[in-house]
């Protein structure tokens, strides 16, 4: 190999230059974070905040809508992948607002780390939005988890924080070990970890079909596992009643995209030929999760508990979607199914922003405000917020006029056209026992009297944000067309 | 008076008029808060008379139809439109929210705003539902009506409201599941169409058919509500506040009727046909044995709200009978009904009010000390019996005729009724109201106000105007009946 031939090409970098800033301003509100001498590190807030809307600037003016490859097509800028990760920055710009109250709160969270591991697991995600590499999904997956991680134990001294992050570390190392394990047998069986290229592979039909489902098994387990579907799902109780509130607000909500991206770039893009059989393991992960989530849901007194077996409940429905795509080889459903269940995950991250949201809107210093009875009589206290946690509760369970609504029909509606009707009669069961825990949440707060009736005390922009999102739960409800066409229209240029 | 939305005013300006009540805020403003109630429902109700006036009786046909897209994803439309079948429970529900504000106008006194907003925009999603042509709007106004009542009961309620709140959700929203189902089925097999007259002329095999028609079932047999599933009816109408008690007798059990007569015998008339005796024998056990559960209700609310169970089985009675002797009997009992349940509910809230129970022991002899009530809760106890010259005995008899035809003894099960209704109703009213003064609360009565008088009397117009001279109400409907025999006669097994 002569000199010549080792030149080093410059990748191109436009397809990554939102995470390319993003990890520019990272690293530089780390060090500037060093001289903020504020206690209330008003600077570092509002360089985070600007650093996630450059981004978002970025992502927006770089975005063509045509599929890009760089990085020796390792990593991937498609219309999809745009999406996601603005959706991503607000959620993570609406986490950050909700949060400041509750960290300021708290002087062992309200440190410079907390800003610059949210923008660290805000990369991370934003690297598994867009990896068309295995390993990059995993380096983006670890990139996110080890942030979140040390998150959840930012608050040192509570006993609780601490457990969870340990749970969270022991089992999200051992997800991320089965996620390679995955990956070391389809490397195996198809000799490449490109996703594309595999895909290509298989079309071929070169490749051992015995190594890959073994394989694929490993690989829908590690994503199980980040997902929290059951059995995987241990972790999330824990995980989501331990850490502090704002904290458990960010695992809820942008992660949850960055998930479905994986499982989009994975499964979809990657191992489509293999999809009658991780099809049928997501089957059973959709309905176990729907059992579990909505049962164990009932039986809990804390509300962030609750709210997580909800998610695990959620996770499963959304799974739905994907179980519908390809039906006996044939593709003609996918789009359908696969926007279906984007618009399901998406809403859901707006829902559950929300509800998270509200938590931390009632907390107060030494007053964490997430057992269920805290919110008794919450109409008395504020019927503004009553009503806004009533729309995010019916928009949970799946009433109309909320946008849970239709997140459920156009599931449903994707696994009845393909021909799963006992499918979609377990998940509207399921659905049924699940009602009845979201309207305990309303039953307390409208029914019963409050344990203390002070007013509500909440900065100005955390009311403007919180009712934006209560209304947006209500308005995308009644006006659901526009963010449907968007999912579908960004997977049909993205697939 | 054409290009006039009329249909979309009656669901939106009830809606709209709860959200100005509800920004109202607290008690300081109830007097304001009551004031722009009346004011809505009343509005509600005047958008809703042009219906009638303008309603060409000739033609089958959906008329004042408003059509535009509002999900073109998977072709759903707002599609509004009322034949002879829908058009009188629009006016019957707007109608109903007026009595309901002026019923709790001195009752209520917490939380005024909220209370009189949740009728409203509960009054504008129902109207929604007898309207809509599209299945998705059908079932969207159908679980969103289900909030405001569930807040209605759960706040304003008795002691155990929580337990009867809860069940009636969770109840309706089972059957509503299914029903969503059935409906993304039809979307499918139809070939992507959620308009419910394209359903009416889609060819489905038997199997599929039966299945549709059971989820139907269903769903409705649970709103309506039909034995075994109506436990959860006496629950929450012992413990809804009075106006909550007259709007879910008075309408809200007319939707799991009108389901069957816009769902399930157009959609699938073969399964409607095959399992046409089960629905009748469902019917004819509400009829005949809650009845009789009615006879031994020692709670008046309870009293009622077992005797619209057994009234309601005439109506899925008349429904089942395929003929139009049965079906319009059903329907003129359906609207008879909203007005007499509606007033026994009310004349119960009215001793309520002053007595604070509910228990029929607890009174005795109230003629002599509120003889201006006393008369009018005679009338409506005589029309919950059916007696002739008021409006229950004109649906309950026109469903018997058509029984005699259908069946003789189906007719005389049904007719049995007739001994029982008079029985509980009249036996109930007697110990309320004649005899020796029962006690000191009784004693300390005082006669029904103007607003009170007001309500009964505009209650008791429709009751005896409707006895006396039913044919403005029957005549609104033979053609749309007819067409809808006509089209159950032809099967749609290919």
């Amino acid at each position: 190999m002569t000199l010549a031939e080792m030149q080093f090409v410059i990748p191109d970098l436009r397809p990554a230059s939102a995470e390319l800033f993003m990890l520019a301003m990272a690293c530089g509100i780390l060090l500037v974070d060093l001289f903020v001498k504020d206690k209330k590190r008003t600077l570092t807030f509002v360089l985070t905040q600007l650093a996630l809307l450059g981004a978002a600037v970025i992502t927006f003016m770089t975005s063509t809508g045509e599929i890009a490859y760089t990085f020796s097509n390792m990593y991937v800028d498609d219309l999809l992948g745009d999406l996601l990760k603005l959706l991503t920055y607000l959620t993570v710009i609406v986490v950050l607002f909700y949060s400041r109250g509750y960290v300021l709160d708290r002087p062992q969270m309200a440190k410079g780390e907390y800003y610059t591991l949210t923008l660290f697991a805000t990369l991370g995600m934003m690297v598994m939005i867009s990896a068309n590499h295995f390993l990059t999904v995993y380096l983006g997956l670890e990139l996110l988890s080890l942030s979140l991680y040390a998150l959840v134990a930012l608050n040192r001294d509570s006993v609780q924080a601490t457990e969870a992050a340990m749970k969270y570390f022991v089992l999200g190392a051992l997800a991320s070990g089965l996620l390679l394990y995955g990956m070391s047998m389809i490397y195996g069986a198809t000799g490449t970890l490109e996703i594309t290229a595999v895909a290509e592979r298989l079309y071929q039909g070169q490749a051992n079909k015995s190594i890959l489902v073994f394989g694929l098994v490993f690989l829908v387990a590690g994503i199980a596992f980040k997902l929290g579907v059951v059995p995987f799902h241990m972790w999330i109780p824990d995980v989501y009643h331990g850490a502090p509130t704002a904290i458990t607000l960010l695992i809820a909500s942008a992660p949850k995209l960055a998930a479905f991206a994986i499982v989009m770039r994975m499964l979809v893009n990657g191992l489509v030929v293999l999809a009658a059989d991780w099809q049928m393991m997501l089957i059973i992960l959709s309905v176990l999760s729907m059992a579990i989530g909505n049962l164990a849901a009932i039986a809990q007194t804390n509300l962030k508990r609750m709210l997580a077996y909800s998610a695990i409940s959620h996770m499963g429905f959304m799974l739905l979607g994907l179980v519908t795509g390809v039906i006996g080889g044939d593709a003609r459903f996918a789009l359908n199914a696969y926007s279906s269940s984007m618009f399901y995950v998406i809403t859901y991250v707006l829902t559950s922003a929300g509800t998270f949201g509200m938590i931390l809107l009632l907390a107060r210093a030494g007053f964490e405000s997430d057992l269920l009875d805290d919110f008794k009589g919450l109409n008395k206290r504020s019927p503004w917020f009553a009503a806004m946690m009533m729309m995010m509760m019916f928009s949970m369970a799946g009433v109309p006029f909320f946008v849970g609504f239709f997140a459920k029909f156009s599931v449903l509606q994707a696994v009845v056209a393909a021909g799963y009707l006992w499918l979609a009669i377990a998940a509207v069961i399921f659905s049924l026992i699940g009602a009845f825990y979201y309207l305990r949440v309303v039953k307390l707060m409208y029914f019963d009297q409050p344990n203390d009736p002070s007013p509500i005390h909440a900065p100005f922009d955390v009311k403007l944000l919180m009712s934006a999102n209560g209304l947006a739960v209500a308005l995308l409800g009644i006006f659901p067309q526009a963010l449907m066409s968007i999912c579908a229209v960004a997977l049909l240029r993205s697939l | 008076m054409s290009g006039t939305p009329l249909l979309s005013l009656a669901v939106w300006i009830p809606i709209l008029a709860g959200f100005v009540v509800l920004a109202t805020g607290s008690d300081r403003n109830a007097p304001l808060a009551r004031m722009l109630a009346l004011l809505g429902a009343v509005a509600g109700l005047l958008v809703t008379l042009p219906l009638y006036t303008g309603f060409d009786v000739t033609t089958p046909a959906m008329q004042f139809v408003e059509l535009a897209p509002w999900i073109p994803r998977f072709n759903i439309n707002y599609h509004l439109g009322v034949d002879g079948i829908s058009m009188l429970f629009l006016i019957l529900n707007s109608f109903i929210t007026v009595i309901v504000v002026l019923a709790g106008w001195q009752v209520i006194d917490s939380k005024v705003a909220q209370y009189n907003a949740g009728f409203l925009i509960m009054s504008g999603l129902l109207n929604g539902i007898f309207c809509s042509l599209d299945g998705v709007l059908f079932y969207v106004f159908f679980e969103a009506s289900l909030i405001p009542l569930y807040l209605i009961i759960g706040i304003w309620g008795g002691p155990n409201r929580v337990y009867a709140a809860f069940k009636f959700f969770l109840f309706t929203l089972m059957g509503s599941l299914l029903l969503l189902i059935a409906l993304l089925y039809l979307f499918i097999q139809s070939g992507g169409s959620f308009s419910i007259l394209d359903w009416h002329q889609l060819p489905i095999p038997r199997g599929a058919q039966l299945w549709i028609f059971v989820a139907f079932l269903i769903a409705f047999a649970v709103k309506v509500p039909m034995w075994p599933v109506h436990t959860w009816l006496p629950d929450a109408h012992v413990e809804a506040p009075t106006g909550g008690s007259i709007v879910l007798a008075a309408i809200a059990l007319k939707l799991g009727a009108y389901g069957f007569l816009r769902f399930s015998l157009p959609i699938v008339p073969d399964a409607a046909h095959e399992l046409s005796g089960l629905v009748v024998g469902l019917s004819l056990i509400a009829i005949v044995y809650i009845g009789f559960v009615a006879l031994v209700q020692e709670d008046m609310k309870k009293l009622v709200a077992y005797s619209s169970i057994a009234h309601m089985g005439f109506v899925t009675l008349g429904f089942f009978m395929f003929s139009a002797m049965g079906i319009e009997g059903a329907l003129v009992q359906m609207v008879s009904h909203g007005f007499v349940s509606g007033a026994m509910f009310f004349c119960i809230g009215v001793m309520y009010d002053r007595v604070h129970s509910r228990q029929i022991a607890d009174y005795g002899g109230v003629v002599n000390t509120m003889p201006k009530f006393a008369a009018f809760f005679m009338l409506f106890a005589m029309a919950n019996a059916g007696l002739p010259a008021t409006s229950g005995f004109v649906g309950e008899f026109m469903v018997i005729l058509g029984a005699v035809k259908y069946n003789f003894w189906v007719a005389f099960a049904a007719a049995t009724s007739l001994i029982v209704g008079a029985a509980y109703t009249l036996w109930m009213y007697k110990r309320v109201i004649f005899g020796a003064v029962g006690n000191h609360h009784v004693e300390e009565l005082t006669d029904i106000n103007g607003r009170e008088f007001l309500v009964l009397a505009l209650l008791a117009i429709g009751t005896l105007g409707m006895g006396l001279y039913p044919q403005p109400f029957t005549e609104v409907m033979h053609s749309s009946v007819n067409e809808l025999l006509r089209h159950i006669s032809i099967s749609k097994i290919q």
